[in-house]
């Protein structure tokens, strides 16, 4: 059974934390322009809980986990880390938090060093933060590389001698070494085969259990958020449009673009796979620079009425305890959201 | 309407040969759409490039047989090949974000396509990819003509690029997983598209993915590729419902459920994918297989009926067993 | 797009205007010299110094300084040169233009067909003994200094083999204006073309073969090939299109260089009076006023070459025109 997580205080805090980046000079054709990568997001992550960020590509997932961990700067909001405000921190004093929370990125191609050993590469954080003998380093690097499965024979190994399997296994190792209490999975599975993106989903869901590890998982793949998320948040063009347990949105959509997306995915069973009204959307993700006024999802909705048209909706909670951006939210026992 | 026979492909490399198709046979009729399902390594895309001559490689070699309505393909003269390539089967492959030449509209290449293959004015090829642009879905043709591929999105340029695949009319069209790089919404409307231009055109569709979702949703008949060899091929329905061979069932389970009750654990396929120079000599999958036993050590055939057939030496009897015992193989096997 | 253009020229004033402060400066403002001993040449005498101090208003503030020189570069265009006396720097510099130009155009046309030509056979014919001897050749046209290679020409045409067939059509070394007499102005230049473009072939042709080959590893190449095009017309319309972009930025780099005066060694020892030798002479003697038309005609030159490969790039790459439209 997995980890119902939700107890006490939340570990991780962001209130309408927005991040903007600038595009284009003054020079340049349309000048310069705001990019509203991350759009006033709200949420909260519980210890022992898994976060489940799911989006298309520019939904804005990826700059939000960034943004989560401080790697980037926030443009507005406030975000808390143990009851600890973080968004104003300063790099310097940024640096004991990083302890606590660490990051497994993409790309196992790009993100380990080709020039370094692996063993080097994992004992890389123990070395800069800790104040920790050599034996105690190689003791606990030893210990790491057990815990995600590769072999003491290769730490003397270069990354490029791995599979990308084995690779995102060294990249977990490494995010691990400081022990934190957070890790942010910046879409660990996308890059990697169909089988192994299994074999890393069970390695996530066993040191979630054994060292009582709390989890911001993203990615697009929706198979695999349900599979690992106790809770899911759905993002649409850099604002969260919908957020719950797992179980809840999944089977029951609240969100039209949550519904969207659900029946989008192919299932693999073909009696299952004919039967299906697949609802498809018209049209393409507009631009981020170019937002739709009112609700960001209304030119693609097949509910949109003239208040979705005009008026942005704001999160509010429904009655099963989810929270949905939308006047007419599709179920969870709540009437719509009072109309002007 | 294809029939390859005993397609090999091996690649001459300074750490030694390696055979990325090893004797691969396989059919596909009028009409129908040919799912190939594999993960790297598994000689899907190099099989099919090698149907219509795309491996330039010096260092390929190509065996077997490539019959094409009655023309054998592998050896034919290159310029020979050109009236098929584009003209009788068209390709095209994963990201659109590169797949057309950026200094070129999209007009322009697909009339260049249109004006390779038939005796046409300008004009006319101009029209005819405003027409194709028009029934893969743009909604403004006549304006999408003159755009640049870097002004569309990816969905619509991989539209573009499927209606330049089209423009001939191609009696088999092979699909190098479209969809790879697309959102999942936007790959609903490529899928989509795709069978109804099955429907309207009649083409025949070879689609390559990693995707056992694609392929139950769009696929009359599969193939399952691993190492280089077909380990599993069959209807659709028969695949899904009863699959014989263990790599199926991994790549089954390996898929997180969208619906009904969670594992507690994925039942994942052990080890790593197989290092193509280094293949153990009997049964490409044995090494990381749950159920080999004594005879796997010898490579073994398809077996099986006219319509199903695997590559497994597992008797039918204990097919069903062997799947249903399956757990899960613990995180820490690597 | 025509703001794009507007935006540009607008750029190149602004740098044309920062160049030539910075060479009024280092002429007029580097202390411990006395602009006025170097302009009036080596051994002037007091009374000239005066008339230059004067003339030139070395006692009045920097600003007036550079404006006083600026009217006498382009606006009156009277700046004379104190070590040749009275001859106009502006017309000398004009008077010569025309050769460096004729050197220059010429070699830039052998050199860029040239140097096309290679790069496309070497790339259709990758990894054979063609592709690697014209690599090799082309090392070989790069490493030759210019000004051994003319020497070399000069001693074979002009001297040992000049009485054969082969050269015997030769003139002497020196330049015949167009104007006046094209069949000597083209045979004078042929031996100076072919030297000047050895250098270049060479490199575009190695750049261009590298560039192709990269290319023809991008997903649309594979398209072109996959839609049953032939492989010349991938190469050529396909392969070569996009690789325009920088055989063209290369071009305009060394073309507005070398009319600018980077053409000197090949002047000099071909005893053309263009640009460089002009600079050139004006070094030796130390001639301020002629070595300051020089190098501001030669940093406009560069200039501009660079502003129109600019705006050549709107029209070669697409891709340069939308950006920051979104869709």
């Amino acid at each position: 059974m997995i980890g119902n997580g939700a107890n006490g205080a939340p570990l991780l805090e962001a209130v309408g934390v927005s991040k903007d980046f600038t595009v284009g000079g003054r020079f340049s054709p349309g000048g310069r322009r705001k990019v509203h990568a991350v759009d006033n997001v709200s949420l909260e992550v519980r210890p022992g809980e898994t976060l489940g960020l799911v989006g298309e590509s520019g939904c804005g997932k990826s700059t939000l986990g960034r943004c989560l961990v401080r790697l980037y700067s926030i443009t507005a909001g406030e975000l808390r880390f143990q009851g600890r405000d973080i968004g104003h921190l300063s790099r310097r004093q940024m640096r004991p938090l990083r302890c606590e929370m660490q990051m497994v990125f993409q790309d196992p191609y790009a993100s380990l060093n080709p020039r370094r050993r692996v063993g080097d590469l994992i004992a890389e954080p123990l070395r800069v933060h800790g104040a920790r003998g050599a034996g105690e380093i190689k003791a606990r690097v030893d210990e790491l590389i057990g815990l995600v499965g590769l072999l003491p024979d290769h730490l003397q190994r270069f990354p490029h001698e791995f599979s990308g399997g084995q690779r995102q296994r060294i990249g977990i190792a490494r995010a691990l070494a400081l022990e934190p209490r957070l890790i942010v999975a910046d879409e660990p599975v996308s890059a990697l085969d169909v089988s192994i993106q299994a074999q890393i989903v069970n390695l996530f869901l066993d040191l979630r259990e054994r060292l009582n590890l709390t989890y911001i998982f993203i990615a697009h793949d929706l198979s695999v958020i349900r599979q690992i998320s106790t809770r899911t948040a759905v993002m649409y063009l850099g604002s969260i449009v919908e957020t719950g347990a797992t179980e809840t949105v999944y089977r029951a959509p609240a969100h039209p673009y949550t519904q969207a997306l659900i029946s989008a995915v192919p299932v693999p069973d073909p009696d299952r796979a004919v039967g299906r009204k697949r609802i498809v959307l018209t049209g393409d993700v507009p631009s981020p620079m170019n937002p739709p006024n009112g609700c960001r999802f209304n030119p693609r909705c097949r509910y949109a009425t003239d208040l979705c048209r005009t008026e942005r909706p704001a999160l509010r909670p429904l009655d099963d305890g989810r929270q949905v951006a939308c006047h007419y939210p599709l179920s969870g026992g709540v009437a719509p959201a009072a109309s002007a | 309407m294809l029939k390859v026979r005993n397609l090999k492909v091996s690649f001459r490399t300074e750490q030694g040969v390696v055979r990325a198709v090893d004797d691969v046979s396989f059919d596909v009729g009028e009409g129908e759409i040919l799912g190939v399902v594999g993960e790297s390594g598994s000689g899907k895309t190099v099989s099919l490039l090698s149907v219509i001559g795309l491996i330039i490689d010096p260092n390929a070699v190509i065996e077997g047989s490539i019959v094409y309505k009655n023309r054998e393909l592998i050896g034919l003269p290159q310029r020979e090949l050109r009236h098929v390539r584009g003209n009788e089967i068209a390709m095209i492959f994963q990201d659109p974000m590169t797949a057309m030449t950026p200094v070129y509209t999209i007009g322009w290449q697909i009339a260049e396509q249109v004006m390779t293959h038939n005796r046409m004015s300008k004009s006319a090829a101009r029209q005819r990819a405003v027409d194709l642009l028009a029934e893969v879905g743009f909604a403004n043709p006549a304006a999408a003509v003159d755009r640049y591929p870097h002004e569309l999105s990816g969905g619509m340029r991989q539209r573009a690029v499927i209606a330049m695949a089209l423009s001939c009319n191609p009696s088999l069209l092979i699909a190098d997983e479209p969809t790879t790089a697309l959102d999942v919404t936007v790959q609903a409307q490529i899928l989509d598209l795709i069978q109804k231009l099955r429907r309207d055109h009649g083409s025949a569709v070879v689609l390559i993915t990693h995707d056992m979702g694609v392929v139950a949703e769009v696929a009359d008949r599969v193939l399952v590729m691993y190492a280089g060899r077909i380990v599993e091929h069959g209807s659709k329905r028969e695949l899904f419902k009863a699959p014989w061979h263990p790599y199926t069932w991994g790549l089954l389970d390996s898929i997180p459920p969208m619906e009904g009750a969670r594992p507690r654990r994925l039942k994942s396929i052990g080890g790593n994918p197989p290092s193509l120079l280094a293949l153990p000599p009997g049964c490409a999958f044995a090494p990381r297989c749950r159920h080999k036993f004594h005879r796997c050590s010898q490579r073994p055939g398809l077996a099986g009926t006219d319509g199903h057939q695997a590559a497994c030496f597992l008797p039918p009897s204990e097919r069903e067993t062997a799947r249903a015992a399956r757990t899960p193989v613990a995180a820490g096997a690597s | 797009m025509l703001l794009a253009l507007i935006r540009r020229v607008g750029q190149m004033l602004f740098v044309m205007f920062g160049i030539s402060v910075l060479v009024f400066l280092i002429f007029f403002a580097t202390p411990g010299a006395d602009p006025a001993a170097r302009i009036a040449g080596r051994n002037a005498s007091p009374e000239t110094l005066q008339a230059v101090r004067l003339d030139f208003g070395l006692d009045k503030p920097l600003p007036v300084q550079y404006a006083k020189m600026m009217t006498k570069l382009f606006i009156t265009r009277d700046l004379t040169s104190f070590v040749n006396r009275g001859w106009k720097v502006i017309p000398a510099v004009m008077d010569v233009v025309p050769v460096t130009l004729s050197l220059v155009i010429g070699a830039a046309v052998l050199w860029m067909a040239g140097g096309i030509a290679i790069g496309l056979i070497a790339a259709a014919t990758r990894g054979s003994l063609l592709d690697r001897s014209l690599m090799m050749l082309g090392l070989i046209g790069v490493s030759m200094p210019v000004f051994w290679l003319g020497e070399v020409m000069n001693l074979l045409t002009q001297s040992r083999l000049h009485g054969t067939w082969l050269f015997s059509w030769v003139p002497p070394l020196g330049y015949k204006p167009l104007s006046t007499d094209p069949a000597g102005w083209f045979l004078t230049l042929v031996i100076p073309w072919i030297t000047l473009a050895t250098l270049y072939m060479g490199l575009y042709g190695r750049v261009l073969r590298a560039n192709l080959v990269e290319a023809g590893q991008e997903d649309y190449i594979r398209t072109a090939r996959a839609k049953g095009l032939s492989e010349t017309r991938i190469m050529i319309r396909h392969a070569l299109r996009t690789s325009l972009v920088t055989i063209v930025t290369l071009f305009g780099l060394d073309f507005g260089a070398l009319v600018g005066g980077a053409a000197l060694l090949t002047e000099v020892v071909f005893g053309l009076q263009g640009i460089g030798k002009l600079t050139y002479d004006a070094l030796k003697n130390l001639d301020l006023p002629i070595i300051m038309a020089t190098v501001m005609y030669a940093s406009f030159f560069v200039v501009t070459a660079n502003a129109l490969v600019d705006m050549l790039y709107v029209v070669l790459d697409p891709r340069v025109r939308t950006r920051g439209r979104s869709n």
